[in-house]
């Protein structure tokens, strides 16, 4: 099957001040699929994730060198929006963070700062994501009751919902998994199987196993350096690198 | 009984003994204000216009006095709450880490200056200043003093607005900049009402600081006992009454009691304004989940 190019990092370098976190990365992400970004603690998978939506900008005196073409378009150029940048590349972060608010305020949050009022459209476009995060059946009778009653799992899956909601192309997840329990990890992954027939995954975790279980692509990241980069199921049966085997095989990380 | 022992009730008698102080002091204030109530009915005594305590009849109506401390206070609050919360939003939002470096301990220095000398300050600079500006007969008046009290309290509002904000867990704001919000819809929206109730603790703290304070009122607030018809005329809030007045009223006699029960009144304005505080802070944490 043809794969159609969603994402292209070109020789990206980033740093921490003079410290160098990531080292002549470059690889593709593919639309509709999704791609894990695996390796030890420390290697910059979470610094990788957060280029794709400028999320590191938030942190003072950092420095990116090379090019991230979003459809061909270098998402670090001057006159790129990163607003706009954010809405077509949603987030969904470690740690469980619904905002102290309503169920229904915190999926149409996304919706809200855009200035969309119409109350019609915010219901359908909530009930349409709580469906789509397979949340709606739990909460549709509570709408209006604060988020943080919710269990960690169904909190992970309404900040999946507010992703949603804005209508994003691509969602990055950054290990979604690893503050949950095993029946909600796994309600997590069969969710993101489906959601990348609508949407492009990037998504980093600790987990070989879930990497192994829900990707198209991995990326094999260690100390800043992109190791090996391919189809998931060759990195995982037969890596062409003795590192990514001693690192999947368990021998250290 | 074993060394440990002894050590745990040590501290249990030092930790027990604000509880003490605590209720001894009030015990003591009602046990020399409530008298007062013989002479006066408390309705009166509240709502009374005249404060003549050394008249022969005397009048005990301390509603000039309370409307000095309102006045005072409220003046004091348009002062504190904006430069306090401001300073805290830029500290916690902008500044970077060079500013917060000089700009948290400066506040903190503010906040360590003795009130004598705010009054002092208020009393030879900004009283005859304001006089001259304002074209006013005198400058010790309820402005004057709100000015210099909102000054006074703006470390304690900006102190516990920073801690309040600084609570906020950074994923909240990560969270809303993630969906596409930019940094003013983020503090609006997110932050703010996320630091809320931390920061209603803070201006009812600021008030409670405000409230209480004596000396630079007794020194800029022109100490007229009257009800003020407008900000620019001399008051007597409750504090700068007990104080001036404390020393030549007779031990015992309905002055010394009135002085006590304004004490009083004081004291229960405060203890409200704190336990508010209290309830508002702790629903805080609990909203955004720290526990208790």
């Amino acid at each position: 099957m043809e794969s159609e190019l969603k994402i292209r990092l070109e020789t990206v370098n980033f740093f921490y001040g003079k410290q160098q976190a990531l080292k002549d990365i470059s690889f593709e992400v593919y639309k509709n699929k999704v791609t894990a970004v695996i390796g030890p603690s420390g290697c910059g998978k979470s610094t990788l994730i957060r280029l794709f939506n400028r999320m590191n900008e938030l942190i003072p005196n950092t420095r990116l060198e090379g090019k991230i073409r979003l459809d061909r378009q270098n998402i670090y150029e001057p006159q790129v929006d990163v607003v706009e940048l954010r809405r077509r590349v949603g987030m969904v972060f470690q740690k469980p963070n619904p905002f102290p608010k309503s169920i229904f305020e915190n999926v149409s949050y996304g919706l809200a700062v855009n200035g969309i009022k119409d109350r019609d459209y915010l219901a359908e476009k909530v009930e349409r994501s709580l469906k789509d995060a397979a949340l709606w059946k739990e909460v549709s009778g509570r709408l209006y009751k604060s988020a943080l009653a919710l269990s960690g799992g169904q909190q992970q899956r309404l900040c999946i919902a507010r992703a949603l909601a804005v209508e994003p192309e691509v969602i990055l997840f950054d290990e979604p998994c690893s503050a949950l329990d095993p029946t909600a990890t796994l309600k997590i992954e069969e969710l993101i199987q489906r959601l990348k027939e609508k949407y492009t995954i990037i998504i980093v975790t600790h987990n070989m196993q879930q990497a192994a279980r829900i990707s198209d692509q991995t990326a094999f990241l260690m100390l800043g350096e992109l190791i090996e980069y391919d189809l998931t199921n060759k990195i995982f049966t037969s890596p062409s690198k003795k590192i990514t085997e001693d690192y999947i095989t368990g021998r250290f990380g | 009984m074993g060394k440990s022992d002894i050590h745990k009730k040590i501290f249990a008698v030092l930790a027990f003994s604000s509880l003490v102080f605590l209720i001894g002091i009030t015990i003591v204030l009602f046990k020399e204000g409530l008298p007062i109530f013989r002479i006066v009915k408390p309705l009166n005594f509240l709502f009374g216009k005249y404060w003549y305590p050394t008249y022969d009849p005397p009048d005990f109506g301390i509603l000039p006095l309370i409307l000095g401390s309102l006045w005072v206070t409220a003046g004091a609050l348009l002062v504190c709450v904006p430069l306090g919360i401001g300073s805290a939003l830029y500290l916690n939002e902008l500044a970077g880490p060079k500013q917060r470096a000089f700009l948290k301990p400066a506040i903190e220095i503010l906040a360590s200056i003795p009130s004598i000398v705010f009054g002092f300050f208020g009393m030879v600079v900004v009283a005859p200043f304001l006089q001259k500006l304002l074209n006013i007969p005198v400058g010790l008046t309820a402005f004057t003093g709100s000015l210099i009290l909102g000054v006074m309290a703006t470390p304690t509002v900006c102190s516990i607005a920073e801690d309040a904000l600084s609570f906020v867990p950074k994923s909240f704001r990560e969270a809303s900049f993630a969906v596409g919000a930019n940094r003013w819809q983020t503090l609006v929206k997110v932050t703010l009402p996320a630091a809320g109730s931390g920061i209603s603790t803070a201006v009812i703290l600021g008030m409670s600081r405000a409230v209480g304070e004596t000396m630079t009122v007794l020194m800029v607030c022109g100490g007229a006992a009257v009800i003020p018809k407008s900000f620019f005329e001399p008051v007597r809030p409750m504090t700068a009454t007990i104080a001036a007045e404390m020393g030549e009223a007779v031990t015992g006699s309905p002055h010394f009691q009135a002085l006590f029960a304004i004490g009083m009144i004081l004291f229960l304005v405060t203890l409200v304004f704190n336990i508010a505080a209290e309830i508002i802070s702790r629903r805080f944490r609990l909203k955004l989940g720290l526990g208790r």
